[in-house]
């Protein structure tokens, strides 16, 4: 596979802010990518740096083996998708597709049968006429793809572009958007913070925090083999367990040594052990590896969601086995269900569940904070 | 609902008995006043009057009032596009700028605008004069004198000055509220500066040119102090012509004119408006 974009060593920073700390990125043709991470991750400055909207304090932009940190927007072979579309207000459907085809000069004929061959691509083929402004979500989403492909460009970015529809056209438009990359050929970088979207269309997933790239892979390496507690915690749902690896195969954790499948660790060496909800089973407490408490049972529709408490530790466990609060149960977890990380940086920040969110652990944290606080003070 | 638009209505109440009282009524009279004679009996005489009654100038007979209307209409154009070419370009710069730089050159706009206009046209005298700040300069560069008071310059740099901001604050307010994500996306579909400016921008900047235009063209057609002053009363404007007729106590011909005018004025917005609709929105017949 020939590489189209490769980013070198990027640093960039907003008023002493570091908001990409040394990205080093291969892209290669005909690729659907997608940078996943949170708000603030720094996926979309990535973006819009491929895009010339920004340029890189330090390293390099290259495309197609050139380096094009100082090339503007316009010379870029490069088209966006944004956010909220960005469709001209004052042009109708036809003229905002036909828009960059106008600045080159493309004979008239010409414009009108691309034109009319991207909005029979994506489906507006009797829209032409209408105004951008009386379109729904969905269609104006259509339109700003239509524009951002007739000029066949070599790379398509897409920033969040699905962030504003509804989840069932959500669904259709990520199956559309797969098959219109897969019928152009055009390399695709989308950018999401929707971890489901990142799985279900990529081919490579690069996922981002804190203005660094954590893990580089396809969906299912991922999803299986998180590099660290804050991939196996944003990709999916994780338990993410202080560990020691005893020996290969061999893994300590939450009071009771696990047959694993990884190896090459050092003897002794502290891991974050993985454990997805779904790959846990639930057995008579006697006949469990653990021993626990269950502490809510949420219906899902599909399965249950078991909060269990083991020692301190609230597992979550998925299973379609009914059981009830308070109940005492046993669990049971397969070597090739554990998967062993080093310690990183994120090491014991996530894979909890008394909780689900960042924020709600940190309302947590200033209370008790506050209570402690309070504490120390009547004391006084 | 039905509710909601009931208590609209009444917060309304107000603002459209004044309407009806400041703006209807008067006008109903101007229009009343402009179709009767001294006796308030039914004529046209007072239309057929401004576009028939001709005088002598430099030897040719020509007619009077459409004279008159003639040249305010050129020098109020004149002014208007001298305004649009300084104000776009202003009001651009601005709402590019950073948001300290915007508030200080909106306060160099405002504050002319806190002094009285009679007090500013004064000015604009003893800066034009020839004796005036201007010639005192030039002199003082060895770059000799110009005569410029009593032209149709003089009358055109104060109307300039005078409406100014009312250009370029409409201008300005659209600008600024224009959302970046599409000049970035013009950037990105091809366009270099100049035609993010010419594809976008502009047209979309259509709606404030039309408000800066109207509120500059308006009060430079029926101005009458700035030509007084400025134009040593060489230029008899309409709003001159108006204020004279006024001034004589005949209040009906000052009417007429006053209505035709406006007339014309309303002509003009509309043509103007059609014209720039056009342009806007129908981009693509294709």
């Amino acid at each position: 596979m020939k590489k189209i974009i490769e980013l070198k060593n990027i640093k960039k920073s907003f008023d002493g802010e570091t908001v990409l700390d040394d990205i080093n990125l291969d892209i290669y043709d005909n690729e659907f990518l997608t940078l996943l991470g949170p708000s603030g991750c720094g996926k979309t400055t990535t973006l819009r740096m491929i895009g010339g909207f920004e340029q890189p304090d330090e390293g390099d932009v290259i495309f197609m083996g050139e380096r094009i940190n100082d090339v503007p927007p316009h010379k870029r072979s490069v088209n966006t998708v944004f956010q909220k579309y960005a469709l001209f207000p004052h042009l109708n459907v036809f003229e905002n597709v036909a828009f960059p085809l106008r600045e080159r000069k493309v004979p008239k004929k010409e414009i009108e049968e691309k034109v009319t061959e991207m909005l029979h691509l994506v489906m507006l083929s009797g829209f032409a006429n209408r105004r951008v402004t009386s379109l729904s979500g969905g269609q104006q989403q259509r339109v700003a793809i239509a524009r951002a492909l007739v000029a066949q460009p070599k790379v398509l970015l897409l920033d969040e572009p699905l962030g504003a529809l509804d989840l069932k056209l959500r669904k259709d438009m990520q199956q559309e958007l797969k098959k219109i990359q897969k019928a152009t050929g055009i390399t695709f970088i989308f950018v999401t913070h929707d971890q489901e979207e990142a799985l279900t269309m990529s081919d490579t997933i690069v996922v981002m925090s804190e203005g660094r790239i954590q893990q580089i892979g396809t969906p299912v390496d991922i999803y299986n083999e998180p590099k660290n507690a804050f991939v196996a915690d944003f990709i999916g749902e994780s338990n993410i367990l202080d560990g020691v690896m005893l020996e290969d195969l061999k893994v300590r954790f939450s009071g009771h040594t696990f047959q694993c499948v990884d190896k090459g660790f050092a003897p002794k060496e502290p891991v974050d052990v993985v454990v997805r909800p779904e790959d846990v089973d639930i057995v008579a407490e006697d006949k469990g590896m653990l021993k626990g408490i269950v502490t809510s049972v949420t219906f899902m529709g599909v399965h249950y969601e078991v909060i269990v408490d083991i020692g301190g530790f609230k597992w979550m466990i998925q299973t379609t086995d009914f059981v009830d609060v308070d109940e005492h149960i046993g669990l049971y977890i397969e070597p090739d269900a554990i998967h062993i990380m080093k310690k990183s940086e994120y090491s014991g920040l996530y894979g909890d569940y008394s909780s689900f969110s960042d924020e709600i652990d940190e309302l947590i944290q200033a209370e008790e904070e506050a209570e402690a606080e309070a504490e120390s003070e009547a004391e006084e | 609902m039905t509710k909601r638009r009931r208590t609209g209505k009444g917060i309304l109440a107000p603002y459209s008995l004044w309407a009806l009282l400041f703006i209807v009524v008067p006008l109903v009279f101007v229009a009343y006043y402009a179709f009767t004679d001294n006796d308030f009996a039914f004529t046209f005489e007072n239309i057929t009057r401004f576009f028939t009654t001709t005088s002598e100038v430099e030897g040719t007979e020509v007619r009077t009032y459409l004279l008159i209307f003639w040249r305010s209409l050129k020098l109020a154009i004149i002014s208007t596009v001298i305004c649009l070419l300084l104000g776009y370009p202003l009001a651009y710069i601005m709402a590019r700028a950073g948001e300290r730089a915007q508030k200080v050159m909106m306060t160099l706009i405002m504050i002319p605008m806190w002094m009285n206009f009679l007090i500013r046209t004064y000015a604009w005298m003893t800066i034009l004069q020839d004796t005036g700040i201007l010639n005192g300069f030039l002199s003082a560069l060895g770059l000799g004198r110009v005569h410029i008071i009593g032209t149709e310059s003089a009358v055109v740099i104060g109307m300039v000055y005078d409406y100014l901001p009312y250009m370029v604050l409409p201008i300005y307010s659209i600008m600024a509220k224009m959302d970046i994500k599409l000049l970035e996306a013009a950037r990105d579909l091809g366009c270099n500066g100049a035609g993010v400016l010419r594809r976008v921008i502009f047209p979309l900047s259509l709606p404030g040119v039309i408000s800066g235009v109207t509120m500059v063209l308006i009060p430079s057609v029926s101005t009458f102090y700035i030509s007084q002053k400025l134009g040593n009363g060489k230029f008899f404007l309409i709003g001159d012509a108006i204020e004279g007729q006024y001034v004589a106590n005949n209040l009906h011909f000052a009417a007429a004119m006053a209505f035709i005018l406006m007339v014309i004025l309303l002509v003009m917005m509309a043509l103007m408006k059609r014209l720039t609709d056009r342009h806007v929105y129908g981009g693509g017949k294709a």
